[in-house]
């Protein structure tokens, strides 16, 4: 694989066309009919497998997204998140880390954990209410879920302070919504960040609406282009093209792999579905502005591309179609499968060393839970 | 640095702060300072002088001006390893850094099943009695002591805040540590080569038979002095330090209790919900046969802090301990 932000970039891809639909501030490398955009900062050259493997990172991540909102509307999570037209800045992103690179997911980065091969059932823990996250954030460098909007930026940025100390080649990657970039903990971290030269890549996934409101709730500059009041660099890229994506931020990464400190992402994309399970997108925005960007769907605009230079056929996207319905049942089995903690585990973990209330309290609820009948 | 190393010497509370920061810098590589002014200027009560000097930037970091990101960025250098040493200027100042203690360094342990820890210390400076402007006097202890996940201490004396200090950025868990700060230029003699009292463990400092006082941070002092006027007038005061707030260590209150049937519990907070409450209600359940006047509480209105001309009459002082003292025995 080889990405630059300069050079001559693919030469083994079908012609392509000079960038223009998408406006001069944005970077797509791929057309939402598939065809491939020259960029003058950003080009990308991979081989048919590993754009098949975009493809199919991306409809298994929506298929786990669908299982998730469908295990919600059968009663076994108590809610979920979708991603559903997030896929390619997430599958882009998240195929632009190294293994030692680390991330600070929200709580919507499904398809990020996917990449980082973290098992989707422990995502479904917090949904479902048997945990409140529970994976060890340093085996796969994936953190725990954030729900607090925007508090992770800081932790990712600690964290860069962290890695720049120990000399560590990596870099942080730290997603928020555009929502996030009102709150005070997200304009801090930049700063600390910036006055620190701190590796981390600031990721936005500009989804165009915080819950019901709208990006002109929000700000009134484009995103991107708040970096260069805190000193670093900031570019918008095409969020549903999963090439544009996988490049800006490889380069991203490398920019502050390499001591050149943050950098702001503004992944340009839409939230197809719902904010989460519990929410009603018709009661603020149009039908047709949904039919717009569906037009833009970042999984059909990349199948039209394999079809186009027949990097693959009919029969790949049925195998892909078919290990996406294996996927999703085998999630949903083990989801169904998790046990509800013992009530008695609440006081297992809130401290490391011992503490005489947990002590104490453990065992006066632990006396009364085992009073009744039945008890676990 | 055969300063924190040599025998016994003179210091102020400051000084003890400083010394042991010292020597938990020197026992531990990951151990990091950070906040506002820490740094050139030693921090505006000098617990960091000459720190930074000794140790480097990337050690004692002078941070941006903003709180909630001192403390979230301390979240994320823990989680990478390091064991974070944050100083909030002043009491009243932690509050845009509520947040980030309270939702993300109290639960981050119990939310990641113990897979991960949060070895921070958040240092305030609290209290009033320094004829401050608004905000620099507040005593927010019961906010942080009632939220599981921290634990919370308060240092009362040199000494104390010499060894509590490092047995704080020691301990695993996060502690928020309240300094007294009116008792910053307060002397005492500290012998570095002594075995430290446990962190998470109250103390008998005085001995008495009449009734039983309990304070910690800057009013274990007042009590002190009021145990010693109450002796001139034929009355023996127990004074407990309470030291750890989360965790309460309150069987030797109890033990006192049954003993001299009699509590009073100071502190500058308002009474109202006070960290005297608690207490109180403890020692109500434990003691119950015991107690001879329900258990008075003494502390602040349930006002905010006042202008500085009228703290005097606002923050509890000996006369208002010897006070209560005598409401006890009225039953």
């Amino acid at each position: 694989m080889v990405t630059s932000r300069k050079g001559a970039g693919g030469k083994t891809a079908a012609a392509k066309k000079k960038a223009g639909a998408a406006g001069p501030d944005l970077v797509q490398l791929l057309t939402p009919e598939g065809d491939l955009v020259e960029h003058p900062d950003y080009s990308i050259d991979l081989s048919p497998e590993e754009y098949r493997g975009l493809y199919r990172d991306m409809v298994l991540v929506r298929r786990i997204d669908a299982e998730g909102t469908a295990l919600q509307r059968q009663g076994e999570l108590g809610l979920w998140a979708p991603l559903l037209g997030q896929e390619a800045a997430q599958v882009g992103s998240g195929r632009a880390q190294t293994a030692e690179d680390y991330a600070f997911p929200t709580y919507r980065e499904h398809g990020v954990a996917w990449c980082r091969d973290v098992d989707p059932v422990n995502l479904l823990g917090m949904f479902r209410g048997v945990n409140n996250g529970g994976w060890d954030p340093n085996e796969k460098n994936f953190h725990l879920y954030t729900i607090v909007i925007g508090s992770q930026t800081l932790h990712a940025t600690g964290y860069a302070m962290g890695m720049q100390r120990d000399g560590r080649e990596a870099a942080v990657i730290a997603y928020f919504g555009d929502g996030a970039s009102s709150q005070g903990d997200v304009n801090e971290a930049f700063v600390f960040a910036s006055v620190n030269n701190a590796p981390v890549v600031f990721f936005c996934q500009n989804n165009q609406w915080a819950i019901s409101e709208p990006n002109e709730r929000q700000f009134r500059v484009p995103l991107y282009q708040r970096a260069a009041g805190f000193g670093f660099p900031g570019v918008r890229v095409d969020g549903n093209d999963v090439l544009a994506c996988l490049a800006v931020t490889r380069a991203a990464l490398e920019h502050s792999r390499s001591g050149n400190g943050p950098i702001l992402v503004e992944a340009f994309t839409y939230r197809m579905g719902a904010h989460t399970t519990t929410d009603d997108p018709t009661r603020y925005r149009s039908s047709e502005e949904l039919e717009e960007w569906k037009a833009k769907d970042p999984i059909m605009r990349m199948r039209a591309f394999l079809e186009k230079n027949k990097y693959a056929d009919e029969a790949y996207f049925k195998d892909v179609d078919t290990e996406a319905d294996t996927v999703a049942a085998d999630i949903r089995a083990r989801c169904v499968a998790l046990p509800d903690p013992k009530p008695i585990s609440i006081f297992d973990h809130v401290y490391a060393e011992p503490h005489p209330l947990m002590d104490e309290e453990r065992a006066e609820y632990g006396a009364y839970w085992e009073s009744f009948e039945g008890a676990h | 640095m055969a300063e924190s190393t040599s025998k016994t010497q003179q210091i102020s509370l400051s000084k003890g702060l400083n010394l042991g920061l010292r020597r938990a810098l020197e026992d531990d590589p990951k151990v990091l300072l950070m906040g506002e002014d820490i740094g050139k200027l030693g921090g505006v009560f000098r617990v960091t002088d000459g720190l930074q000097k000794d140790f480097g930037e990337a050690r004692v970091m002078d941070t941006p001006l903003a709180e909630s990101g001192i403390v979230g960025t301390a979240v994320g250098l823990a989680l990478a390893g390091y064991r974070p040493v944050v100083e909030i200027q002043f009491d009243g100042f932690v509050f845009p850094a509520f947040d980030q203690i309270v939702t993300q360094v109290a639960k981050m342990r119990a939310r990641a099943l113990g897979k991960v820890s949060m070895p921070i210390v958040i240092r305030i400076p609290f209290g009033g009695g320094i004829g401050a402007v608004e905000h620099h006097s507040e005593s927010p202890e019961a906010y942080f002591a009632m939220t599981a996940g921290l634990r919370v201490v308060a240092a009362s004396n040199p000494v104390e805040a010499y060894w509590m200090i490092q047995q704080s950025i020691a301990s695993d868990d996060p502690v928020v540590f309240f300094e007294p700060k009116r008792r910053y230029w307060d002397k005492a003699e500290l012998d570095p080569t002594a075995t430290p009292y446990p962190l998470y463990a109250s103390r008998v400092v005085r001995q008495g038979t009449d009734a039983t006082v309990v304070a910690y941070g800057p009013m274990v002092k007042t009590c002190l002095e009021a145990a010693k006027a109450a002796e001139e007038e034929g009355r023996s005061l127990e004074v407990i330090d309470l030291r750890t707030l989360s965790p309460l260590d309150l069987e030797p209150v109890f033990a006192s209790v049954r003993k001299t049937g009699r509590l009073i519990t100071v502190h500058e907070a308002s009474v109202f919900m006070g960290m005297g409450a608690e207490i109180a209600a403890k020692v109500t359940e434990k003691c119950f046969y015991s107690l001879e006047a329900p258990v008075l509480r003494v502390g602040a209105p349930h006002t905010p802090y006042p202008p500085s001309r009228v703290e005097e009459e606002f923050l509890p002082d000996l006369d208002r301990v010897l006070d209560a003292v005598d409401r006890a025995f009225a039953f």
